[in-house]
């Protein structure tokens, strides 16, 4: 009777094994179009309504959790804010002269502005659920399909980039963050020389970010105020990359003279806080073209 | 139930930093509570759900969290703790395991981006934090599936010999009480 008992609880614990090796097996090689692709979103669709309620019910207990731990961080982030405001204050009034000067060289010389972030139309979407685990992947909002959301439009929050619309479901959408590990986008830095490379996440640090092959000998360093990071984008024919240009993603936050010239790398912060994200904003593009491009 | 409890509100809500997980503790205590058999079928239930809501790779945490319903419940089987403090150090153990494994196998499934060492610290805070935990979800747990449990021997033979019911080193007159004469 025992050995029986024995054999049945070894076998069932072999059996779950195997179906589980066999589905990542499976899923891992398959495309998004495939058939457990499909059974996954079509169960997404089914709990999202769920999910939905769960997250609007449970607001006041994540308020009441939330207001604790930002009580904490409040007085400490006050005096430093209101230091960068100053700064900012006098930066927008020299940015808003270069952004007439922009516009008018613009018309002269007659760019296509197609693929700029003003042809994008935003959607604000509410945030269902987060990842769970520490890899800070994906976050789930309530706008999908009916909305006009699409696969691998850019996603914004707190003002920039905070990743790309991964899965569509009529009422939902999954968005890859930027720090998941999947994920990379052609950006440029606002130096003199408007550096580009490719930004790339630290893993397991959603407060940083590395910007990758950028030209050994190209002038950054850490200033006050710090270098910012934008989104490159570029128009090709009918190629438009995923990401219009001038989305803001961060600042330089360390550049080691030694790291850019041997590894061609800086290190830089999000402006996005992305652990207390409650809205983002989809930016769906009305026309978009036949065909997109993602780095690398 | 759980799945949609951490996703929709649990993981919104940062402790130092991180979020508790209890997704490995509810396995950790159905392991506990039920043997390994439900404990491994539970995990994997969980696991599955949980990749599958939250749009990962299927089979991933379904994999870890057999492992954890089932040795939690081989530890129930094998050495019966009594200890109040057990759930405690299982939910540490859980919760690591999970954590581990999953960047393991992340790992092999090809992450390219540089990783930060930052992991390891939120990695451990995590743990901490689903330690003050393992307590009360533990308790909610059993709670709720203590009426589809069968009767527990423990817990049977521990009233029997409170109450003075069931004890073989009492005689049966001890046992019974004084038997009524008019009934003899």
């Amino acid at each position: 009777m025992h050995d029986k008992q024995v054999r049945r609880r070894r076998a069932v614990l072999a059996l779950l094994v195997v179906v589980s090796l066999i589905l990542l097996t499976a899923y891992f090689g398959e495309s998004p179009s495939s058939p457990l692709h499909s059974v996954q979103r079509g169960i997404v669709e089914v709990l999202s309504p769920i999910q939905e309620g769960a997250s609007r019910a449970l607001k006041p207990v994540r308020d009441v959790a939330g207001w604790f731990s930002s009580t904490f961080n409040a007085k400490s982030q006050r005096d430093k804010l209101q230091k960068e405001v100053n700064q900012l204050l006098a930066q927008n009034a020299s940015l808003k002269q270069a952004l007439i000067e922009n516009q008018q060289l613009k018309q002269q010389v007659g760019l296509d502005d197609s693929n700029a972030i003003s042809s994008y139309k935003p959607v604000a979407a509410h945030l269902i659920s987060r990842d769970p685990t520490l890899w800070y992947a994906t976050i789930e909002v309530d706008k999908g399909s009916d909305d006009g959301v699409r696969v691998d439009d850019p996603v914004t929050g707190d003002g920039a980039l905070v990743g790309k619309v991964s899965l569509v479901a009529p009422t939902v959408s999954f968005v890859t963050l930027i720090t998941d590990h999947s994920f990379a986008v052609s950006a440029e830095v606002q130096d003199s020389l408007g550096d580009t490379g490719v930004l790339v996440p630290k893993v397991g640090d959603p407060n940083s970010l590395l910007l990758q092959y950028l030209p050994p000998h190209a002038p950054i360093s850490v200033t006050n105020p710090p270098l910012h990071v934008v989104t490159s984008g570029f128009k090709s024919g009918p190629l438009d990359s995923l990401y219009p240009p001038g989305i803001p993603i961060g600042w330089v936050s360390s550049a080691n003279q030694n790291d850019l010239i041997n590894n061609r790398e800086v290190q830089v912060t999000p402006f996005a806080d992305l652990r207390h994200l409650d809205f983002v904003q989809i930016l769906t593009h009305v026309n978009a073209g036949t065909q997109r491009a993602q780095v690398p | 139930m759980t799945v949609v409890l951490q996703q929709a509100a649990i993981s919104q809500i940062s402790i130092f930093g991180v979020s508790a997980d209890i997704t490995p503790l509810v396995v950790m205590s159905i392991g506990l509570l039920t043997g390994s058999l439900l404990g491994a079928i539970a995990g994997f239930g969980i696991g599955l759900f949980v990749d599958t809501v939250a749009v990962q790779t299927l089979g991933v945490t379904s994999l870890l969290y057999i492992a954890i319903g089932y040795w939690s419940g081989r530890l129930r089987e094998l050495r019966d703790p009594a200890h109040g403090l057990v759930p405690l150090a299982l939910g540490a153990a859980a919760t690591a395991f999970a954590g581990i494994g999953m960047t393991l196998i992340q790992f092999l499934l090809g992450v390219e981006s540089p990783v930060s060492l930052l992991l390891v610290q939120q990695l451990f805070i995590v743990v901490l934090v689903n330690t003050l935990i393992a307590l009360p979800v533990y308790a909610a747990v059993r709670r709720i599936i203590q009426p589809a449990l069968p009767d527990d021997p423990r817990r049977r033979r521990r009233r029997a010999y409170t109450t003075g019911g069931l004890s073989p080193l009492q005689r049966p007159s001890e046992r019974l009480g004084q038997i009524p004469r008019s009934a003899r």
